[in-house]
């Protein structure tokens, strides 16, 4: 599903900030991605949403290397990756269902089929209530949870959640896990990258551990 | 539930909102050079047809009766001559009234030496062989001339022509400074939004998809813009037109001022031209962000 051979990442002229990743996901895992902050985890991930290409090395997606994809098919495998981002990047402009309906409709589905789909998904994580709210007056945990909603909308093959319980509380952030946890069993291969070691800790899933640079894949272990 | 905003939220943008006022001087400025091409070529085309089938015999001023003898001689020429329809003198009188305006009545034109004109009707597609027709006149009356008006027409072709290419140098000129507004435009709003462009870059939009919320944005702006440009324009050459039909009714020597009010098809022309700065918005949008977007990863 997601391969790395060799991946070295720099921004400009500065110092690499991913050496020699070399990382094998299969499909239908679900993998942590550890690391204090500022370790590339963020990196890593903007790779695998190819928002960056790497300075050297190969990195194959869906089984194509991306490097002899043209741009038109780029956009075609960008589809089949849903991303949940640290900070949400909801559009302050768009509603709730707006928002959620995004990739369906860069997707050109039609717009009977998007308005069952985000209402179901919407009414699914328990924002039945708020398809019409703007993210400003959502709370945290709301605004989380439609951008989750918007990251999955389109079925994704492989889902990458940077840090998506970084700003929610201990109880939130079990539920959200649970959530990933239950597109996993549906066959979502899942990257979950998350700077908290107790987190990661609390399931037996392979961790990719990310420190100066250096990715490290530590086999899970039953809790 | 129906759509309720665009993704990119150009509509909300200061510098995207000024693009009409920015537009519409320009298609003002277009629309008003256009209008001036147009009406010359109507007045040119109104000479041409005037002078055409007629030509001038001047014959040199003497106030004795020679002066007269060569003008009947001229006359029996020029009446014997295939393609003449008709060659009358022009009286004293009548060349008095041309001078008019530029002598004012206190000068009689018997006072003057001024030379003899006849007014020639020629058949219509009628050819006449003029080196004959001239070297007759020279026998029959020495020192006349035979104007055909092809070398005044000439000159009056060339300079119109300099003014027509004049006008279309403007309207190419602000045919360019439109299109650069619309580039700076839209690179600024690629800069504003470029979270959201960015956005749909990774859900997997097309650049197509991103292109066009920001050439359909272009075509409503360059549209209206060109509406208030050439509305303004309009009124201008109403007003223009009703000044110089007031300036003819003062007298004969307004005659001399073009026609500068257009004909139906002429207005058509310049009703076409905000669809013309919508449509090259629209282009201009489209072609900027593709370029942008092709340099995203």
């Amino acid at each position: 599903m997601v391969r790395f051979e060799n991946v070295g990442m720099r921004y400009g002229t500065g110092p690499e900030v991913l050496r020699d990743v070399c990382v094998d996901l299969p499909a239908g895992s679900f993998h942590f991605l550890t690391g204090p902050s500022g370790a590339g985890k963020t990196t890593l991930l903007r790779l695998m949403y190819l928002a960056e290409r790497p300075t050297r090395g190969l990195i194959s997606l869906f089984g194509e290397d991306i490097s002899r994809l043209k741009r038109r098919d780029l956009a075609d495998l960008r589809r089949k990756i849903g991303v949940v981002f640290q900070d949400f990047r909801l559009l302050a402009h768009l509603s709730a269902f707006d928002n959620v309906a995004l990739p369906l409709r860069v997707a050109g589905i039609g717009e009977a089929r998007v308005k069952k789909n985000v209402t179901e998904l919407l009414e699914w994580v328990g924002l039945a209530d708020k398809l019409n709210a703007r993210p400003i007056t959502m709370s945290g945990g709301q605004q989380q949870r439609v951008a989750i909603a918007r990251a999955v909308i389109a079925r994704p093959q492989l889902l990458l959640a940077d840090e998506p319980t970084g700003n929610v509380d201990d109880a939130m952030a079990v539920r959200l896990l649970r959530l990933f946890e239950e597109l996993n069993r549906f066959g979502t291969t899942l990257v979950f990258a998350t700077h908290s070691e107790s987190l990661a800790m609390q399931r037996q899933y392979h961790r990719l551990h990310l420190a100066d640079g250096e990715l490290t894949l530590r086999v899970g272990q039953p809790a | 539930m129906a759509r309720t905003d665009h993704d990119i939220p150009l509509r909300r943008e200061g510098t995207v909102r000024l693009l009409p006022w920015l537009i519409a001087p320009m298609a003002y400025l277009a629309a008003l050079s256009l209008a001036g091409m147009l009406a010359l070529h109507g007045v040119l085309q109104g000479w041409d047809r005037g002078l055409a089938g007629t030509m001038t015999v001047e014959l040199p001023p003497a106030r004795d009766a020679t002066g007269d003898k060569a003008l009947n001689q001229a006359l029996t020429v020029l009446r014997a001559t295939p393609g003449i329809v008709s060659a009358e003198p022009i009286d004293r009188a009548t060349e008095g009234k041309l001078l008019e305006p530029f002598l004012g009545t206190a000068v009689a034109p018997d006072e003057l030496q001024l030379p003899r004109l006849i007014d020639l009707r020629l058949a219509s597609g009628a050819t006449l062989d003029l080196r004959s027709l001239r070297a007759k006149l020279a026998t029959a009356a020495p020192g006349a001339i035979l104007d055909d008006h092809r070398l005044w027409l000439d000159r009056l072709y060339r300079l119109a022509l300099s003014v027509e290419a004049t006008g279309l140098a403007i309207v190419a000129m602000v045919g360019v400074a439109a299109v650069l507004t619309v580039v700076f435009t839209t690179r600024a709003g690629l800069a504003v939004h470029h979270d959201v462009i960015e956005l749909l870059h990774w859900m997997g939009a097309r650049d197509l998809y991103i292109a066009r919320q920001f050439e359909n944005e272009a075509m409503r702006l360059g549209l209206s813009g060109g509406i208030v440009g050439v509305t303004l324009a309009a009124l201008t050459l109403w007003g223009l037109g009703h000044a110089a039909a007031a300036t003819a009714v003062l007298g004969e020597e307004a005659k001399l001022l073009p026609d500068l009010r257009l004909v139906l098809w002429q207005w058509g022309a310049l009703a076409l031209l905000p669809l013309l700065t919508g449509f090259a918005a629209m282009l201009t949008a489209r072609f900027t962000v593709l370029r942008a977007l092709g340099r995203m990863p």
